[in-house]
């Protein structure tokens, strides 16, 4: 945005609306990082609180942020890239909401999984591994946001795929590990419940990417594949 | 968003227009000296609304007067160019004014009633051009009203005067008497700038039943106005046409920085 509104409170307030998402998008990155430890660690009733609280807080500011949106909408019928970023903020809020429910599963499953050694393997590593990629591309994401940044969202949707990859190769493992012992089918499905939430992460993280391409080239380019976004992406 | 701004040439790529009724072509506009429209070309597509949005003194209210030649009736204000309508230059000096405006009707941004009755207020204009009937005069009457979607409120009340309606029954009156000598095209400047909200959503209505048999071309300060009665919107600043295009394309995704900056509110 080049230039300020001729009526300085409707900046203020959008604004206000852009800033609620990064700050809603941070606490995402937080109560992420906390269920990372969850995997990693041993058991943290402290942390599990935290998580649960982390979300409440998540649910409040979508609601807020949606609310401040809709306000928008009714007292400065924004148009063209106002208008376009007012739809995209409130998208945004509901794919943070999102990832702060899968946060929490991710959270909660971890503490049940515990125990199970022969299956610590998987979960240290590559669930971990895959989980702290997750959480890059969320900051990716919310970077290129804040940065208008349509070439940062494009690499993004390329991360995506590389989860998408991760999330299959944890299924096969886990699918080995099943037949060889069927003791282990309970805390695999655990598991598999787990790798499915980081990789449906991945997929928020995308749309977050998409509406910022959305934002600022006033192309929707949901449903697009990432050859089509690139070259959106590339046209001036 | 540096990415938006465009070519200096104006764009009309995303206006398809099928069918103009009247098309602009190298159009300039004097007030004396002054240069107050500048190589204007455009098409005003038939059984469209369209409108002509942008700042004070933008050329906006100069352009709709030439196309009714509403500016001949002053001396020392000339146009040149050529703005065809019905195979004819209507710049032409040969193009007969009162034809032309009978074609070509215009309402005020204040609603201008005849002190007459509101009956007479419609049939004043017929009687210039048509030697009608008492019934078809009725009939001819009756239907204007109803078109102007006034014919309800004034049915009861036709010998009364037409000053004595409220402003907004005032304006459709005059669109009522626009229509009644069964124009081609029908212009509109600012027609709602004087009215209430309610008045002003009623005349907003109306428009979108009347562009199935007149060609709209309207001008308005009101931005959201332009947005929500028209199919194509032209932006223009300091005498330039701007920007012309599709309504829907012009509010979601101006190709020129200068558009943008005028619909979302960061002009100047």
């Amino acid at each position: 945005m080049t230039q300020d509104h001729t009526n300085k409170q409707f900046d203020v307030e959008m604004e206000g609306i852009r800033s609620g998402v990064l700050s809603m998008g941070g606490m995402v990155e937080k109560q992420l990082t906390r269920a990372i430890k969850a995997l990693s660690q041993e058991e943290d009733a402290d942390l599990l609180d935290a998580v649960g609280a982390d979300e409440a807080a998540i649910n409040q500011l979508q609601i807020n942020i949606d609310q401040q949106c809709a306000q928008i909408i009714a007292r400065r019928q924004p148009a063209a890239v106002d208008l376009r970023m007012v739809l995209t903020v409130s998208k945004i809020v509901n794919d943070l909401e999102r990832i702060g429910d899968e946060v929490k599963k991710i959270a909660y499953k971890a503490a049940q999984t515990r125990g199970s050694d022969q299956l610590t393997r998987v979960r240290y590593y590559d669930v971990g591994r895959a989980a702290a990629n997750a959480l890059a591309m969320l900051q990716h994401a919310l970077d290129a946001f804040a940065r208008l940044d349509v070439e940062r969202a494009a690499s993004i949707i390329d991360e995506d795929e590389a989860i998408d990859a991760a999330f299959s190769a944890i299924l096969r493992q886990l699918i080995s590990y099943m037949m060889e012992d069927p003791r282990t089918i309970t805390p695999a499905l655990e598991i598999v419940f787990i790798a499915k939430s980081i990789e449906r992460i991945g997929d928020h993280a995308k749309n977050i990417a998409e509406a910022v391409v959305q934002v600022v080239k006033g192309k929707d380019v949901r449903h697009s594949s990432a050859k089509q976004i690139r070259a959106e992406v590339a046209q001036p | 968003m540096e990415t938006l701004v465009a070519t200096p040439e104006v764009r009309t790529e995303h206006a398809p227009i099928t069918a103009p009724k009247m098309s602009m072509r190298n159009l300039d506009f004097y007030y004396g000296k002054f240069h107050a429209l500048k190589n204007v070309n455009l098409d005003v597509a038939e059984r469209r609304v369209t409108a002509f949005i942008g700042p004070s003194g933008c050329g906006k209210s100069t352009l709709l007067r030439t196309l009714n030649r509403m500016y001949s009736l002053y001396p020392g204000q000339r146009a040149t160019g050529q703005i065809l309508f019905n195979g004819e230059n209507l710049l032409d000096a040969t193009v007969d004014l009162n034809m032309l405006r009978a074609k070509v009707g215009m309402v005020f941004q204040k609603p201008t009633p005849f002190p007459m009755s509101i009956y007479e207020n419609i049939a004043f204009g017929i009687r210039l051009y048509e030697n009608l009937s008492e019934r078809e005069m009725d009939e001819r009457v009756e239907t204007a009203l109803a078109k102007a979607a006034i014919l309800d409120e004034v049915k009861d009340k036709l010998k009364q005067s037409g000053m004595a309606l409220s402003g907004g029954q005032q304006q459709r009156l005059c669109i009522a008497r626009a229509i009644a000598v069964q124009p081609d095209v029908l212009l509109l400047d600012e027609p709602t700038s004087a009215l209430d909200p309610i008045s002003t959503a009623k005349i907003e209505g109306l428009l979108s039943d009347l562009k199935r048999d007149y060609t709209i071309a309207m001008v308005t300060h009101n931005m959201q106005q332009a947005a929500r009665v028209s199919d194509f919107t032209a932006y223009m600043y300091l005498g330039d046409l701007i920007e012309f295009g599709e309504t829907d394309q012009i509010f979601l995704r101006p190709m020129r920085k200068e558009t943008e900056d005028y619909i979302t509110g960061r002009f100047g």
